[in-house]
């Protein structure tokens, strides 16, 4: 090592000993990435049900709309049954886009996203890792609350089992977009309206199809179709979100 | 694994219209600790973020084991550990949790060994606390536990002494000499320089 000394720097060697004697221990087996996503999946679980309100409030905020729509409207069960979907489905759009901008602040907060960046391991897995835990704590539990939702709204209980498959299908694409958005706007403070103007018309192929297959359920129709293609934007959002939410994570850390 | 180095090759950085990095210049050989000395504000923080690859500079490069880092970064991260001057600390875990998860994402990693690294940075006694309970002190020993833990040849430390009591800089001290006693390397940003107990040391001045 040569002192050096230069416009804007100087080195100096300050205090010179030792030399180092022992070999390098042999460097502990690295963890592979699925199992990094397995823990950094089970991080955000476990953090969550620590801080249950945050759980609780897009959840709340579903009851909430769902619930209070009949009081407003009417209680004729015939037009409720009409605005169902609508209902339903704008409200679970809602709900999920509320929950979405906590899904990396903390993290770009306390410095984890940064570790996460200087991991090692894919930034791309652990995007889906955290953006699986976002769904298993929003997406999954609002597709179990959806039926006392349309029961509410005068919705026969044979068209339950069709309501919850497109909540739960369609709130994964919800979920992708808003992780997007999520990282997108993470440098910016009060990033909520930006965040929804980012998400919102991404969404719109969701809330089409969503509504459409819960019209269909309602009328007892077979809603194959819409349920199919929820299901093919979740599978074109977990192959292209993660990816994209792990560049912006990476712009924001810049 | 023999000729491990890590060189920085005239580097520069705008933040803006601040010229930041003004052709930073070093190399660091195996068992060797570079000091980045300087005022608030003169790109302590931004070097190592350089470093570590968070930052691109507008020119100049960095080479690890002679080949550009950029070339491929996540095994350069594989290689590194990286501490901000914010131990990243979830504040509703407990320290034991959070390097659980911190540290198991990238090696694998037993009890024991979390045990004794906790012991060893005098973490014991309140490693089962959530760490929102913990004085800044306490989380800095926490997070330089995780450090340790990692084992990897390079470390970027900003400001590795700051919040710790005479007990703790002689930690960091001590915990630095045994990194480069087995051949690691260390870059600590510090305003007020590293404990005299650190030995094998460069100092780089940054000029505000």
């Amino acid at each position: 090592m040569s002192p050096e000394s230069h416009a804007g720097h100087a080195l100096a060697p300050v205090r010179t000993s030792l030399e180092p004697t022992a070999e390098t221990a042999p460097a502990a087996p690295a963890a592979d990435a699925f199992e990094a996503a397995r823990l950094a999946l089970l991080r955000d679980l476990q953090l969550a049900f620590r801080k249950r309100s945050q759980l609780i409030q897009p959840l709340a905020f579903f009851a909430m709309v769902t619930l209070l729509f009949p009081l407003a409207v009417s209680p004729e069960l015939s037009r409720l049954r009409e605005l169902a979907p609508g209902v339903l489905w704008v409200g679970a759009l809602l709900a999920s886009l509320l929950a979405v901008e906590f899904l990396f602040r903390d993290d770009a907060y306390d410095g984890t996203l940064e570790q996460y960046a200087l991991s090692g391991q894919s930034l791309t897995a652990l995007m889906f890792a955290k953006t699986l835990a976002h769904w298993l704590l929003t997406g999954f539990p609002l597709a179990l609350m959806a039926p006392l939702a349309a029961l509410s709204l005068g919705v026969s209980a044979s068209a339950l089992p069709g309501i919850v498959a497109a909540v739960a299908v369609g709130s994964v694409t919800l979920s992708l977009i808003g992780s997007i958005g999520a990282a997108l706007t993470l440098g910016i403070k009060r990033s909520g309206a930006l965040l929804s103007l980012l998400t919102l018309p991404l969404s719109l192929p969701v809330l089409i199809f969503g509504a459409r297959a819960t019209e269909l359920a309602i009328h007892g129709a077979p809603a194959h179709a819409p349920l199919e293609l929820l299901a093919a934007l979740a599978v074109l959002g977990t192959t292209l979100a993660p990816l994209a939410a792990a560049a912006a994570v990476r712009i924001s850390l810049e | 694994m023999a000729d491990q180095t890590l060189e920085v090759e005239n580097l520069h950085l705008w933040r803006g219209e601040h010229h930041v990095l003004r052709g930073v210049h070093f190399a660091l050989a195996r068992g060797a600790c570079l000091e980045v000395c300087g005022a608030n504000g003169s790109g302590k923080t931004t070097l190592l973020r350089t470093l570590c690859g968070l930052i691109y500079p507008e020119d100049g490069r960095v080479l690890w084991n002679g080949e550009n880092v950029r070339r491929d970064l996540r095994a350069f991260h594989a290689a590194l550990a990286y501490l901000g001057h914010e131990p990243p600390l979830k504040s509703d875990l407990t320290a034991r949790e959070n390097l659980h998860y911190w540290i198991g994402i990238r090696r694998q990693l037993s009890a024991e060994e979390l045990t004794a690294a906790l012991a060893r940075v005098g973490a014991l006694s309140f490693c089962e606390r959530q760490v929102r309970t913990l004085s800044a002190g306490q989380r800095r020993r926490v997070a330089l536990a995780g450090i340790a833990l990692l084992a990897v040849p390079l470390w970027l430390l900003d400001e590795p002494v700051t919040n710790l009591d005479a007990e703790g800089r002689e930690l960091v001290a001590g915990l630095i000499g045994e990194q480069l006693a087995r051949g690691g390397m260390v870059v600590a940003a510090v305003h007020q320089g590293l404990p005299p107990s650190v030995r094998n040391l460069t100092r780089l001045e940054l000029a505000a």
